[in-house]
């Protein structure tokens, strides 16, 4: 359950709006922020603070890439594979990440510490290859530097 | 020559700043215009948006109905995810407020009271960025109500995306604000009709917003001097792949490609031959190495070379690099990236990534070609909004213009 300041912070997010459904993107934002993912018990409680029938917020979560329905790591960490990355040598990026993290893509470390996703092109690159963790983006990004990169983060 | 959108003044992020070199006095002087002699002036202009279609801004705006009782909105869209586009997020970064006063001098134009910029999920870092340079313009009460004294109100709202790059289409982006599931609108009704919750609304790139300040201190006529007759102003080419120094470039419409890429972008890495250019993101028909000298990039000139600017995110790629390599990657963008809604763009996408890959482990046949190019041609026009055609152009005229070169890698691996 979302406490008072949080219900605040909603009515704030529908004031942008003429209809309160436009509400839904932000609200979800705050919901995952609180819990890590979106529930279908979080989906239950949104509809009713929104008046939006379950399924449609479903529909909504689904189709967002950024809209989780499940626990992911502490941290996600996405390497971009698109081309611009790719001619600045983002394979060998992603092969590094996987083999420092013990993971593969996809894959979720077992203290759940790190989800390692390769993702589309984030606007890097000028500055390719990029890596982007819990949307930070950590760009120019060498094999060399990947080592230091997780360390700091434990 | 002189920078319109990313001037080199460092700390132009803060108000104090963007004001000491005349910021904000656009504005100002719009406020004393009527609606009618601002969208006059930017269709003398000739301003064309930025965000790859190239449409007449003022054009554009005079759709919008001027008696209608239904509230009116802006959206500025900074979805910015067609690959090998980061130029607005240099905007957020460099010089917010300009794309902010162009904001309030588009809305006070169009008759608007809210105007939502929506800015893609990842750039979370550039929503911060843009959101501080709002809350500092709504302090000083220039967003808000009785903007610099006067009787016109505006709000503006960042509305965050959240990684679906269809959100970039204009009737997908107008669901997502509405929280709706974002699949694109048929056309007609155009947005200027019908647009959010079904009243008229007007959308343009946060590139296009950005020059309005300057077409409004200046004067349409002095903005339609620069660059390229047809096209014109300046561009934030954004150069990246095999080259020496990547990164976006404020340079006019027109300037050459040989002169982006060997006198700003520091030339090709290792020195090597160029094999093939992607001139504005990754949907926009490819050249061919051969084909740069002398090679204008504005819209008009493009056509002579048969691609567009689109977003003018300029790939460069050497003559080591695989041909079908990089097609097979930009395809399954594509396919990833389908909402699903229309058939051909979801299953058309998803056969020619298959094929493509094929072609790529070496297991390729004579015929994958003529296929895919077919395949090519039952997307595009098909489908209700254009990612259907930016699939298809990719694959149809990287064939078209490098059929041997796929041919013989082919034919190598039979």
């Amino acid at each position: 359950m979302i406490n008072e300041e949080e219900l605040l912070k909603i009515e704030n997010i529908k004031r942008k709006y003429p209809d309160s459904k436009a509400a839904l993107m932000p609200v979800l934002y705050l919901f995952q922020e609180k819990y890590g993912f979106i529930s279908v018990d979080s989906i239950k409680e949104i509809s009713q603070l929104l008046n939006i029938s379950e399924v449609d917020i479903k529909g909504v979560v689904s189709f967002y890439e950024m809209f989780h329905e499940k626990p992911k790591g502490k941290y996600i960490v996405q390497v971009c594979t698109n081309i611009s990355c790719m001619l600045c040598n983002s394979e060998n990026i992603l092969k590094a990440v996987e083999k420092k993290l013990g993971i593969k893509c996809g894959e979720t470390t077992k203290d759940n510490l790190f989800t390692l996703e390769e993702v589309e092109c984030l606007g890097s690159c000028g500055t390719a290859p990029v890596i982007s963790i819990n949307n930070r983006y950590y760009e120019n990004m060498t094999e060399e530097k990947i080592n230091s990169l997780f360390d700091n983060l434990k | 020559m002189e920078k319109l959108i990313l001037p080199d003044i460092k700390g132009l992020q803060s108000i104090s700043v963007y004001e000491g070199i005349g910021g904000y006095t656009a504005i100002k002087k719009a406020l004393k215009m009527t609606p009618n002699e601002i969208i006059d002036e930017v269709k003398k202009s000739n301003l064309r948006g930025r965000g790859g279609a190239c449409f007449p801004t003022g054009l554009k705006w005079s759709f919008m109905p001027q008696n209608t009782d239904k509230p009116k909105y802006l959206c500025v869209n900074g979805d910015e995810s067609e690959p090998a586009s980061f130029k607005d997020r240099q905007i957020f970064e460099f010089n917010p407020h300009q794309l902010i006063e162009g904001t309030l001098i588009a809305a006070y134009a169009l008759g608007v009271k809210i105007s939502y910029i929506y800015i893609r999920g990842e750039y979370l870092s550039w929503i911060e960025m843009l959101q501080k340079a709002i809350d500092e313009a709504y302090e000083k009460n220039y967003i808000g109500k009785n903007i610099f004294n006067s009787n016109f109100s505006t709000d503006i709202y960042i509305h965050r995306g959240a990684g679906a790059y269809i959100c970039g289409e204009e009737s997908s982006l107008m669901n997502s604000i509405e929280g709706l599931r974002p699949y694109p609108r048929n056309k007609p009704p155009f947005p200027a009709q019908n647009g959010l919750w079904g009243c008229p609304t007007t959308i343009n790139n946060v590139e296009t917003i950005t020059n309005i300040p300057v077409i409004i201190n200046k004067g349409g006529e002095w903005f339609s001097k620069i660059g390229a007759e047809k096209h014109p102003g300046t561009l934030l080419y954004g150069v990246s792949g095999n080259v020496n120094k990547p990164g976006v470039y404020e340079l006019p419409t027109g300037t050459l490609l040989t002169d982006i890429i060997y006198k700003y972008a520091g030339g090709v890495k290792g020195d090597k031959k160029i094999k093939m250019i992607i001139p504005g993101g990754t949907s926009m028909p490819p050249i061919r190495g051969d084909e740069i000298e002398n090679l204008k990039m504005d819209a008009e000139s493009l056509k002579s070379v048969g691609s567009a600017i689109g977003t003018a995110g300029i790939v460069v790629i050497d003559e080591t690099v695989d041909i079908i390599k990089i097609l097979t990657r930009i395809t399954k963008f594509y396919w990833h990236e389908s909402c699903g809604q229309c058939t051909p763009c979801r299953e058309g996408t998803g056969w020619m990534l298959k094929i493509l890959e094929r072609i790529e482990r070496g297991e390729g046949v004579s015929s994958d070609l003529d296929l895919l190019v077919e395949i090519a041609n039952n997307i595009e026009g098909n489908t209700v909004c254009a990612l259907g055609d930016a699939a298809a152009w990719p694959v149809k005229f990287t064939i078209k213009k490098f059929r041997k070169e796929i041919e013989e890698r082919i034919y190598k691996s039979c």
